[in-house]
């Protein structure tokens, strides 16, 4: 629909992914299995326990979160540095800016707030 | 979740006659006046046989100037909503002294403050500044419409459907009684077991839809289809702050949205996140909501800040002082405001580093502001200022913001805080710079553009006496507030003990009936102007001497804006033409590829409004049954092939040529 404003474009539908790179088969492939890869990993550390401990468990399968992200955003948004002439890459870097201060933000102040409220029962009710 | 001792049926869920304010005399009278006004307006509609082209012309509309006009239109009668409820906010203070209990039982005081906050946030300050992005930024890069024309119509509706509900929680049940961020564990079930957090959930779920999707389309707009040669740094100065504003709304309404969805999973499904038992935390919820909240205060201000960029150059005739330094304030502001949330919960117990930390952010966010101040002050100085209407506007932001923004830094000093948090102080404060920065904003930009929106200026006359109303008014109304504040009186009070405040509160109750005035003689003001359109009609298509490229057109601009696109060379665009003497095309015209009007918009925020109706009573039914078709007449929709048309080249031609004689005829009459 952006083909509206400017004539050059006229009635090609497709003239407007110009400036994204072909993609083949291939890389599709190799992106999804990619992708399934790193699911499996994460279901087999969670279902079979396999590095003992809940918390590393955890950190883990966020890392691998974090590379399926990247997997998706090359494989199958076909997102590099210079397409869009570099505003996905803007955009991109602006996004970790904002997640990470909302996510350490949150964490900072929720500790915080936590730690300094009077001692709480878990249920309401149970207050004397 | 239907709770077990609530009468609740399948047909209707929870709406039965007990659930329209039959005993409230009030709401009753209102709903009267509110009817008879509606059933005139309708049947006049009908009579002059109107529906058609409004159908036809406006409501399917894609052209993004009508699109424009609409939201301000919406955020018109929103407003003058909002601004009732303000009224009988005042006229309760003013007398609930001395036992008096005034006119308002508290469940209706409370619905009364949280309809105004929510009312004047999301449906006149949002869609007044969304209409004016709409309507000014594509003709200012030379572009024929936005990215997406048809979500462009989408989002107005979707927005027009949260006001929808918004006004039916006036009839039918009630509105939440929270305040205007509905905190838990209030909004919460076990507090708040009515309808009216679902309507205020759902109201701004369906408005946020339309934000969002307005947000990426603007965005997108502004980045591809700038005209050849308007490279980032050559952008008119408003342009740069819509952009700055749209990416905010992308970055930041996901979170309201979320925290929105967490607190209608606990009011639906049972879930824990915000209740105080079993692990949930009401804290998390003002945390995030004003991780929201605090971009969404920069998403209203800079837009006008660029608004009055526009005005102070074009008014001085002077390009703009420090046009690099005004982009790199936007830009910075931009960022900053997503590390100030926590200065709206000081005194929630973070402790001293935490607080410390978003203060001084808090206090450095006002330097660039400061900066864009001493921008438009040095675009002033040595210029030959007119001082039409929207100059006057402009100075009176710059008078009256600069005392708001000083109030703010005093609130971001944490100690002091903790004295002056939800006290009237914040309430002076947070208006000051709303009204004095974003309504006086909003009404220089309305003056500013109405003669590129219709094709005539607004009459002066009733425009002054406006002015002179609001200004005075709005420091009448909210001096008392600020001194009351620093002695303590905290806000939402429904009554009061303290007879020595009452001469304050009349006070203030007489600077709203002052802003009263001052919104009356702007209506006078715009029918007017409507009647005696003819006098004041602007054929030049540049009635204020502009200096960006909306001024190059026709007023009205034709449907599609610019019959070839314009080369950009410099900065202020038109009047570098214009100092070039650039010639205008007279000929070899081609066909111009336009987007289809299409009525999909509506259709879908109609059965939205269904939707979020249907899931505020709890009828499932119909919930289910109106969800199922949004999602096949948004399908249905994407069968439509037939979205686009050509003007015909000798279409263009002609009235091409009309302007050639509209532009001859006003030389002649001034040569």
């Amino acid at each position: 629909m952006s083909s509206v404003h400017s004539d050059s474009h006229g009635h090609g539908h497709d003239a407007h992914h110009a400036d994204v790179p072909h993609f083949s088969v291939k890389d599709y492939a190799t992106g999804f299995v990619l992708a399934v890869i790193l699911t499996v990993i994460p279901f087999y550390l969670v279902m079979t326990d396999a590095l003992g401990d809940k918390s590393l468990t955890t950190l883990v399968i966020a890392g691998f979160a974090g590379v399926q992200v990247i997997v998706h955003m090359i494989y199958f948004l076909h997102m590099n540095a210079k397409s869009e002439g570099g505003w996905n890459l803007l955009a991109l870097v602006f996004t970790c800016i904002l997640v990470f201060i909302v996510l350490s933000g949150v964490t900072w102040v929720m500790y915080h707030l936590n730690h300094n409220m009077m001692p709480m029962p878990h249920n309401m009710n149970e207050l004397p | 979740m239907p709770t077990p001792d609530q009468h609740w049926s399948f047909l209707l869920g929870r709406l039965s006659l007990d659930s329209l304010p039959l005993h409230e005399p009030i709401i009753v009278a209102t709903f009267a006046g509110v009817a008879l006004g509606g059933i005139a307006l309708l049947g006049a509609l009908t009579y002059f046989r109107l529906w058609g082209y409004l159908w036809k012309e406006w409501f399917t509309s894609v052209d993004h100037k009508k699109i424009g006009i609409m939201y301000m239109v919406l955020g018109l009668v929103m407003f003058l909503r909002g601004f009732a409820d303000a009224l009988m906010m005042r006229m309760q203070q003013a007398i609930a002294f001395n036992g008096n209990e005034g006119i308002f039982p508290a469940h209706h005081y409370d619905q009364v403050f949280t309809a105004h906050g929510v009312i004047m946030i999301f449906f006149v300050a949002m869609p007044f500044v969304t209409g004016l992005m709409n309507f000014v930024v594509p003709l200012q890069i030379g572009a024929r419409d936005v990215s997406f024309p048809f979500l462009n119509n989408f989002s107005f509706w979707m927005t027009a459907s949260g006001a929808a509900l918004i006004m039916a929680s006036l009839f039918i049940g009630e509105f939440a009684q929270t305040g205007w961020l509905s905190y838990p564990p209030l909004s919460g079930l076990a507090y708040s077991p009515g309808v009216g957090v679902d309507y205020y959930i759902w109201a701004l779920q369906i408005a946020g839809v339309g934000t969002t999707l307005s947000g990426i389309n603007l965005l997108a707009t502004i980045i591809k289809m700038r005209a050849p040669g308007m490279t980032m740094m050559r952008m008119p100065v408003f342009t740069w702050t819509a952009l700055c504003t749209n990416v905010l709304i992308i970055a930041s309404f996901p979170v309201l949205t979320a925290v929105l969805a967490l607190l209608s999973l606990d009011r639906y499904v049972g879930t824990n996140f915000f209740t105080n038992d079993f692990g949930g935390s009401p804290m998390m919820y003002v945390n995030l909501i004003w991780i929201w909240g605090h971009p969404e205060v920069y998403i209203l201000i800079l837009p006008i800040f660029g608004v009055f960029s526009e005005i102070t150059a074009t008014f001085s005739g002077k390009p703009l002082f420090g046009y690099t330094s005004m982009v790199y304030a936007t830009v910075a502001i931009t960022i900053l405001s997503y590390i100030v949330w926590l200065h709206h919960f000081f005194t929630m117990g973070s402790g001293a580093s935490v607080n410390s930390f978003f203060g001084i952010t808090t206090m450095v966010i006002s330097i660039p502001t400061g900066a864009k101040m001493f921008n438009w002050l040095f675009t002033i100085y040595r210029g030959r200022v007119r001082f039409e209407l929207p100059m006057l506007w402009t100075v009176a932001f710059m008078l009256t913001f600069v005392i708001g923004g000083m109030t703010g830094v005093m609130l971001a000093v944490p100690p002091a805080d903790f004295v002056l948090h939800n006290s009237l102080f914040l309430i002076a404060h947070f208006h000051n710079v709303i009204i004095g920065g974003v309504v006086f904003g909003t009404f220089a930009a309305i003056n500013y553009w109405w003669p590129k929106a219709f094709g005539f200026k607004l009459d002066p006359f009733w425009g002054k006496v406006s002015f002179w109303c609001w200004v005075p008014g709005f420091w009448l109304a909210f001096t008392p507030l600020y001194i009351m504040g620093l002695m303590g009186v905290t806000r939402r009070m429904r009554v009061f003990d303290d007879p020595s405040l009452q001469p304050y509160f009349i006070v203030a109750a007489c600077g709203a009936l002052l802003i009263a005035a001052g919104i009356g003689a702007m209506l006078l003001q715009y029918a007017t102007s409507i009647l005696k359109r003819d006098q004041l009609r602007d054929e030049t298509g540049d009635p204020w001497g502009g200096r960006t490229l909306e001024w190059s057109t026709s007023s009205p601009p034709p449907a599609y804006n610019f019959a070839f696109t314009p080369i950009v060379h410099d900065l202020d665009t038109w009047t570098d033409m214009k100092a070039k003497g650039v010639a205008r095309p007279v000929d070899g015209f081609r066909p111009i590829h336009m987007p289809k009007y299409t009525g999909a918009g509506v259709i879908l925020a109609g059965i939205s409004t269904v939707f979020g109706f249907a899931m505020i009573w709890h009828i499932w039914w119909l919930a289910i049954a109106s969800f199922a078709a949004i999602l096949l007449t948004a399908i249905a929709h994407t069968f439509n092939y037939d979205r686009s048309y050509h003007i015909p080249a000798e279409t263009v031609a002609r009235i091409e040529e009309e302007r050639t004689r509209q532009l001859a005829a006003v030389e002649g009459a001034s040569a």
